[in-house]
């Protein structure tokens, strides 16, 4: 547990050069677009889009809470969908990234848990690039804000956690065991499929069966995207007890994927 | 306190078959091997005991063959990679020059790479800024500073990581032989400024091929071989030892090589391209010997050597001419005499006999060479004519060019200063 303390330590005598990693990685990746930062944008809106007509319009969703509306039906999506992206393209870009950037880890005196680190904050850069659109729907569609509002740094810093754990798990394994990068993306799916992201949780197949309820409610992504929901869709409180426990979990995963990744370090110079 | 103090430091890798199995799931799970322990033959000894002191101010070399541990040592003392065994103890802020440029990004400017690469190496923002202007003239890349990476030539990516890397101003500088890639101009810059460095009192650890820049810029040298040091001391002393056992490699290599060349040229000697001559006196056999007269096919070019040939005549014979002429790889001919052009006028040959041409200094440059010798009247109807039958390789630490080396010392007016390079 010291080593630990004295790992995050190091870690923030290397914040500039995370911060400076994260806006080079921002550039590199739109350099050469016509439209540049704007996909950031433009890529959630487009999302948003396809998945309003093909739940919203072709199967109408008829449940209660959801207004009955198209309308109200694309700000619950986009609830989910924003940071459901944020997470996910984290985890796939995090099982690559001590490959891509092996460079850094042979030649370079460099923690190597910077790069994970960069690949989860740049992509919440771009979650925060996507929240405009969503504040800016919310009334458009005619939702109402309420001040539960305020509590959605809340959510995202235990999102941040949560998805830097899994992140620094990910990637330390992957240098060993290349297949996890195939099994993740069809874990994923499976994954988004779990989380309440494109039905409600107060849907009535969900209320009416206990087992799928406390299915739900063991993956902690469930909570995380709820909590979004509760503060901009809902407005309403979001649910502490709940959350807190995710929280808890996102810790000890921060801790367990650190740790873990601590352990293999040595061995990343020859194996990426 | 030394700069750098390795102490008993061995390093093991895994071979990559026996790392094999870590890569898939299935075989750990199937198998359930993964935490089994690694057999001796599953690993490769990279380093094993190097023990060695850096003082500060040192500029300690470290030469050897490829795959004697020369890059994992420098890896280690870089921090990068972690000893098996032992420990490395450094002293102050640490650069390495391993790969230039390793960390540059492709696709932004040449400004942010410098920026980046900089903090990446341990400088702050403020210090490139001050920096930065000085950094991108000594990479001569003022034009190029606001292009993308990836338009660089591989010269201008060097030039910019070398200069960033040797801005960093470390109190150790690890350098792998990265100057190989330098093109005429840059090469001797960078030499400049590791020169400034060292007198400026820092230390360096220098690993390299070109033996004769370690020879020029390092006062002491380790010798690694099979990664453990075989040698450690002064500089000259060191590089001599190491020639002599290349020398010695190359000789074996050479020999080999000769058996395996043996068959073909006997295949080559029926088809009598490169032996002709009705062989009234034949040259039965041809030895290259040093001037204690031990075979010998590698030579340094201050050393003499030996062509002995054992000849036979069929009859009695007082027409006859001995030669021998010395080509090297291009096929220019270095050097050819016979006893003829040396005024010795044949009297009689009967029977078998051996010929000794004794060269006391050999006087050529690094490479390869290849021998003629002949027997023949002085008319030039050849008995018995060898061409490039026999050949031998001269290995020299100099540069020098032409073909030949000629005998020379410089010397100057008291107007007029030189000093050895390297020398503080």
């Amino acid at each position: 547990m010291a080593r630990f303390f004295k790992n995050l330590g190091e870690l923030y005598k290397y914040r500039v050069l995370i911060q400076n990693l994260v806006v080079r990685e921002l550039k590199a990746r739109y350099r050469g677009t016509v439209l540049g930062f704007l996909w950031s944008f433009f890529n959630p809106l487009l999302l948003m889009l396809v998945y309003t007509v093909v739940f919203g319009f072709i199967l109408q969703p008829r449940d209660p809470t959801l207004g009955g509306s198209p309308k109200f039906y694309a700000i619950f999506l986009f609830c989910g969908i924003l940071p459901w992206t944020w997470f996910s393209s984290s985890s796939l870009e995090s099982a690559n990234v001590l490959m891509i950037h092996g460079n850094l880890i042979k030649k370079i005196l460099f923690p190597a848990e910077i790069l994970p680190i960069v690949t989860v904050t740049s992509n919440f850069v771009h979650f925060s690039l996507g929240l405009p659109i969503l504040f800016l729907f919310v009334p458009l569609f005619g939702r109402a804000y309420t001040v539960y509002v305020l509590f959605l740094p809340v959510v995202i810093l235990v999102q941040y956690v949560f998805t830097l754990g899994f992140c620094l798990l990910i990637s330390s394994l992957t240098v060993h065991f290349r297949d996890i990068k195939d099994l993740l993306s069809n874990w994923l799916t499976f994954w988004f499929f779990a989380t309440p992201i494109v039905y409600p949780m107060t849907f009535g197949t969900i209320q009416s069966s206990s087992w799928l309820r406390a299915f739900l409610n063991i993956n902690p992504m469930t909570h995380i995207v709820m909590g979004y929901q509760n503060c901009l869709f809902y407005g309403t409180m979001i649910r502490w007890k709940k959350l807190g426990v995710t929280f808890l979990v996102a810790l000890v995963l921060f801790v367990i994927g650190y740790t873990i990744f601590d352990r293999l370090r040595d061995s990343f110079p020859e194996e990426v | 306190m030394p700069a750098i103090a390795v102490e008993n430091v061995s390093r093991v890798y895994q071979k990559y078959s026996a790392r094999h199995r870590f890569q898939t799931f299935k075989s750990a799970l199937v198998k359930g091997d993964l935490f089994r322990a690694l057999r001796a033959d599953e690993l490769v000894t990279a380093l094993d005991g190097v023990t060695f002191r850096v003082e500060k101010g040192q500029t300690f070399g470290v030469i050897g063959e490829n795959g004697s541990g020369k890059s994992t040592l420098l890896k280690l003392v870089a921090g990068i990679a972690k000893p098996t065994q032992g420990r490395i103890r450094t002293e102050g802020k640490i650069s390495a020059l391993i790969e230039l440029g390793a960390g540059f990004h492709p696709e932004i400017s040449g400004r942010e790479n410098v920026y980046i690469n900089g903090i990446m190496l341990g400088l702050t923002k403020k210090e490139i800024s001050a920096k930065f202007d000085e950094i991108v003239e000594f990479a001569e890349l003022e034009d190029f500073i606001d292009a993308p990476v990836k338009t660089y030539s591989s010269g201008m990516y060097m030039r910019l990581g070398f200069a960033i890397a040797i801005n960093v101003n470390p109190d150790i500088l690890l350098i792998d032989e990265v100057l190989a890639v330098g093109d005429a101009s840059f090469v001797p810059k960078c030499l400049d400024r590791i020169g400034d460095f060292r007198r400026r009192g820092k230390t360096i650890l220098f690993v390299s091929h070109d033996l004769s820049t370690v020879d020029k810029i390092c006062d002491r040298v380790a010798w690694l071989k099979a990664g453990r040091v075989q040698v450690i001391g002064e500089a000259k002393r060191i590089i001599d030892a190491y020639l002599q056992d290349v020398a010695e490699k190359q000789e074996k290599d050479f020999e080999k090589h000769r058996l395996e060349a043996a068959q073909e040229q006997q295949w080559e000697e029926g088809k009598r391209e490169n032996r002709w001559g009705q062989r009234e006196i034949e040259i039965r056999k041809v030895s290259l010997k040093s001037l204690e007269g031990k075979p010998k096919n590698v030579y340094s070019p201050d050393e003499g050597m030996i062509i002995e040939m054992e000849v036979a005549a069929r009859s009695r014979a007082d027409d006859f001419v001995f030669g021998i002429g010395i080509f090297n790889s291009q096929g220019v001919s270095c050097y050819g005499t016979n006893t003829y052009l040396e005024d010795l006028e044949p009297v009689s040959i009967v029977g078998e006999g051996k010929v000794i041409c004794r060269i006391e200094k050999l006087g050529l440059i690094n490479g390869t060479y290849y021998l003629d010798v002949a027997v023949h009247k002085r008319d030039g109807y050849p008995y018995d004519y060898h061409r490039n039958l026999y050949s031998f390789l001269v290995a020299s630490n100099s540069k020098d060019i032409g073909i030949s080396r000629v005998g020379h010392v410089w010397s100057f007016s008291p107007g007029i200063e030189m000093r050895p390079a390297g020398e503080k």
